[in-house]
């Protein structure tokens, strides 16, 4: 015989204020986890659009970051003349030498950070097609023009259209803005490599260089290609993919670590929550329990219907945080990517499988926390039971 | 004598949702000191609410009690906790006594309203457990004590403060014929050694016959 | 006498009391971790001293400054010493190595930082030696570094193989101190460049000035990017607190995002220990009538019920900070090495841990309160846990 669902239902009406705290316990443990979780997407997200796998990056082996890269103009000419480079229509490669700095601007709301500044050539358009003008026009090459980032116009001040940076001894004007399908472009600002390398003096050395290949399976090849080539041992190529998915590394797995730990702290808080809720509730019903197995039914009938109702707290926390949580990805965070030094912004992005996560994380809250006082009520002797009244 | 309780015209009724249920209609009811009053009924006829008023527990919604003359129904919430304090010595039909104490402990609970010195406290407590025979069980808790015992207990923290009256609810409710025996005979020498006012409810005749003036309520009226 | 009834009444439901403290102390952990996180960030700004000013180029910090500037900076009115570094950056063994890597003046490198505690005689071999280096006293633990070992890095912005000989060792004078950081000669640095990439010689990372009045900081350092307005490499100066507040500011979203954290968990604190009294309180329902009856004022019950949910909330608090240095240092080993050169519990996370305890001790016994106070003794009396 099986304990009918309108009892266990039933009590949580007559407790409603625990069990209402124990569900908003449970939520607000859920609701940490998946934002963690969202955080470390959101992350993940933004790097994948950043990254082609038919582009490929060179930068100086020992690099950390693109900051940290010199390419002279010379070892750009020799790459170049590399096979499997898929050429425009008149036939050059479509390659992209960029000198990338770093620039401070003021946050609005206060405080300063550093944005990326990315000298591009024509070419970078075409190896990176996400990003779409959306305002304004493209800055005239051979002109101290920029165009930047939706995510830097919307957070700095002085980075709307018309006004004007100053650095390299020089005021560069905003001419447009851009969007880049939420990659880490948009929190950039770009504009003609030649002035940028003039501006800073450096001559023709780039900080990195950004070609495309004819397809993304000639990878492998062209790396051998390269590490043949003597003159090139200074440098690596990778995926542009990959390069950016390095680059942001670190902020990952701190994101990751730090949210390991906080969640499994979290979580065996919120099953002590739970142990003690359902503990309370089966010493409160010590007299229906004794009464339910004298009418007949079995211990295992007792024992399911308690972990039953503790499963069902647990659900509805997780479901309850899981809405909480979805919420977040109406934000995006722009925040210091210790890799590259500079802005990245980021959203806190909800999938099906941190969903479900989220659902199991609180599922196996909710057995846990049931499962010693619904054995408990279990095994109680049917007399003591009825005794206690 | 005079009288330690005055009634007049009082009433009590409650409110449930949105229901008035009237439990007490203008009941007048004097009470000397020194008396030994039982009050019966059938259950819900009120008699419970009417030693709560006396006892200061509740406050009629019209008429004024009187208490060794003073209104309680004056009184506001702190001064009325004062007032039972020193004058009203309850006992109940479930003892409630602390789980926790030992049967000295509880017994000096109330004393710790009192200015009395830690000296005087514990002189006061085995004074009282002396009287009610309970002597030798200072240090056991409740739960080892039989619940006549643990009702002796009860009345000694009932006494310990010297109250003016002694109000009991079901004293014997929930004891045995031997027990229930034993506490009326205790309840009888508090009245007739150490004149005692005590206020009784029950619906047990034996305990009642100890009294020595019954009324009875019916309908929240006395008869 | 009620003292020990209220310890009395905590204990009564031992297996529930015990889960309680052990939830508190649970979340206190966890607050804990996330503060020291905070606080971490912030060690820059504990580390700064008032009489130091940086000086760097003032569209960002990447961008070198003339080692020419030198001179001028020295003879600014207030000014005591002029030292400067380079970032190196480099890789040292792998690309997971991180510390600081820095050029430095060793003339005037304990000068502007009195806090780095180091032998005489080392110290002088160290400036003696051109292609030398100082390290700090916990990285020469992390990498079991002695006097006369080799560092060898690959260089990354200072492209090509360098080799630096260990001459000195730093300890820090107190526990604000960052006792990772490598640094060599940057005359060494300098004629590297002008053999490998002549045009970046001369040219330096960024000028630490120790002033002789902290009052006069902002006077100082308008002086000195005065003098170089409208030059190539115009300057930003500013105090070093101000230098390391900008860092912080730049990932104040996810400082923000930690702090949110933290309150989240005070919140989740306040839920467990908050149901745990209430369940406790609504059994005692008939007691806390029985007091009101023997006379016990309110303010009495009110004292009552909070000074039990006090007593388990500080309960629960200390356990948790006993537990908490285990789970910090466990969280340190779990990141990458010198990611947080500094990751100590910092007091006032201890202090503030506490009193949050406390706090929600009071709070969370609030309910209970009310609901005592509100029912009426008759109905209290009447009343069946």
């Amino acid at each position: 015989m099986k304990i009918p669902l309108k009892y266990i239902l039933g009590n949580f009406k007559t407790r409603r204020l625990t069990t209402g705290i124990t569900v908003l316990g449970v939520a607000l443990v859920v609701f940490v986890f998946a934002a963690v979780l969202m955080m470390a997407n959101g992350v993940q997200k933004t790097l994948i659009s950043t990254g082609s796998s038919q582009n490929v990056m060179i930068a100086r082996k020992s690099a950390n970051g693109e900051i940290g890269s010199i390419i002279d103009g010379e070892s750009v000419n020799t790459i170049m003349t590399l096979p499997f480079i898929a050429k425009n229509a008149e036939s050059k490669p479509i390659a992209s030498g960029e000198p990338v700095v770093i620039i401070n601007l003021d946050k609005i709301g206060g405080g300063m950070s550093n944005i990326t500044v990315r000298g591009v050539s024509k070419e970078a358009f075409t190896l990176r097609s996400q990003v779409k003008l959306r305002e304004g026009r493209l800055f005239n090459f051979g002109q101290r023009e920029i165009i930047v980032g939706t995510s830097i116009e919307k957070r700095f001040n002085g980075a709307k259209i018309g006004d004007r940076v100053r650095f390299a001894g020089d005021d560069w004007e905003i001419v447009g803005v851009f969007d880049a399908s939420g990659s880490g472009f948009e929190s950039e600002m770009w504009g003609d490599a030649v002035q940028l390398l003039q501006a800073f003096n450096r001559s023709n050395s780039v900080s990195t260089l950004t070609l495309r290949l004819e397809s993304e399976e000639k990878f492998e090849d062209f790396k051998k290609a390269f590490e043949s080539e003597m003159r090139l041992k200074n440098f690596e190529p990778e995926t542009e993919k990959r390069f950016f998915e390095k680059q942001s590394e670190m902020m990952s797995i701190f994101i990751k670590v730090l949210g390991i730990f906080i969640t499994l702290i979290f979580s065996i808080g919120s099953t002590i929550g739970a142990l003690i809720t359902m503990y309370a509730s089966v010493s409160s019903r010590t007299t229906e329990i004794g009464t339910l197995r004298a009418l007949g039914f079995q211990r295992k009938s007792v024992m399911a219907a308690f972990l039953t109702e503790s499963i069902f707290l647990s659900l509805a926390g997780a479901v309850l945080g899981i809405l909480i949580a979805s919420f977040l990805s109406f934000f995006t965070i722009s925040t210091l990517n210790f890799g590259s030094f500079a802005e990245l912004a980021f959203a806190f992005a909800l999938s099906p499988s941190i969903v479900i996560s989220s659902l199991l994380f609180a599922l196996f809250m909710g057995i846990l926390g049931g499962f010693l006082p619904a054995m408990g009520a279990s095994r109680l002797k049917i007399v003591d039971a009825l005794r206690s009244a | 004598m005079p009288n330690i309780v005055e009634i007049q015209s009082v009433s009590k009724s409650y409110k449930r949702d949105s229901l008035t249920i009237p439990v007490l209609q203008n009941i007048d009811l004097n009470i000397p000191e020194g008396e030994f009053l039982a009050l019966m009924g059938p259950s819900g006829s009120g008699k419970s609410t009417l030693l709560n008023l006396i006892a200061g527990i509740d406050r009629p919604s019209a008429g004024s009690v009187i208490v060794g003359g003073i209104n309680v129904g004056t009184l506001n919430e702190t001064a009325l906790a004062a007032w039972r304090s020193s004058h009203v010595g309850f006992i109940f039909q479930f003892y409630n006594l602390m789980p926790v104490l030992t049967a000295f402990e509880n017994v000096e609970l109330p004393l710790h309203l009192t200015k009395l010195s830690k000296k005087e406290r514990n002189d006061h407590v085995r004074k009282v457990l002396d009287i009610v025979g309970l002597g030798d069980r200072m240090d056991h808790y409740p739960n080892q004590l039989s619940g006549g015992q643990q009702q002796r207990v009860a009345i000694a923290r009932a006494i310990a403060s010297d109250p003016t009256i002694i109000v009991a609810d079901e004293p014997t409710g929930d004891l045995d014929k031997t027990s229930a025996g034993e506490i009326m005979t205790l309840l009888s020498r508090l009245n007739s050694e150490l004149g005692k006012t005590i206020v009784m409810v029950t619906h047990d005749p034996s305990a009642a016959e100890r009294a020595h003036t019954q009324r009875h309520l019916d309908k929240g009226a006395l008869a | 006498m009620l003292i020990k009834l209220l310890i009395k009444n905590s204990l009564r439901h031992k297996l529930r009391t015990m889960l309680t403290i052990v939830g508190i102390a649970i979340a206190v952990i966890a607050f804990g971790l996330l503060r020291t996180v905070v606080t971490a960030w912030y060690a820059g700004i504990e580390a700064s001293a008032a009489n130091r000013l940086i000086v760097r180029q003032s569209v960002s910090f990447i961008f070198t400054l003339p080692y020419a500037y030198r001179e001028q900076i020295a003879r600014v009115p207030g000014v005591e010493t002029v030292s400067f570094f380079n970032w190196f950056g480099g890789v040292y063994i792998d690309k997971n190595q991180f510390f600081a890597r820095m050029a430095c003046d060793p003339n005037t490198l304990l000068d502007v930082y009195p806090e780095f505690i180091t032998d005489k005689t080392d110290f002088e071999n160290f400036k003696k030696e051109r292609n030398s280096c100082i390290v700090g006293s916990k990285l020469a633990e992390q990498y079991n570094l002695k006097i006369g070992d080799v560092m060898n890095m690959d260089g990354d912005i200072y492209p090509g193989q360098w080799q630096f000989t260990v001459r000195a060792i730093y300890k820090p004078r107190d526990k604000t101190v960052d006792a990772t950081q490598m640094f060599f000669h940057w005359a060494y640095l300098d004629e590297r460049m002008k053999q490998d990439s002549p045009g970046r010689d001369g040219q330096i990372g960024w000028y630490v000035v120790k002033i002789k009045d902290p009052g006069q900081s902002a006077a100082v350092s308008e002086y000195i990017d005065g003098l170089f307005k409208n030059s190539r490499a115009e300057t930003k100066t500013e105090t070093e607190k101000a230098f390391q507040q900008g860092f912080i500011a730049a990932s104040s979203a996810f400082i923000s995002a930690m702090n949110g954290m933290s309150f989240v968990i005070i919140g989740i604190i306040m839920l467990v220990l908050g149901n745990t009294m209430i369940m406790s309180a609504r059994e005692r329902t008939r007691e806390y009538a029985v007091l009101r009856t023997l006379g016990f004022s309110n303010p009495f019950i009110m004292v009552f019920i909070s000074g039990e949910s006090i007593f388990i909330s500080l309960l629960g608090g200390a356990l948790g900070l006993l537990l908490m240095i285990p789970f910090v240092n466990g969280f340190e080993s779990a990141m990458p090495k010198g990611w947080f050169p500094i990751f100590n519990v910092a007091n006032s996370t201890i202090v503030l841990s506490m009193v949050c305890t406390f706090l929600i001790g009071v709070l969370a016994s609030l309910f209970p309160i009310q609901r005592a106070l509100k029912t009426k003794i008759v109905d209290g009396l009447r009343y069946i846990g």
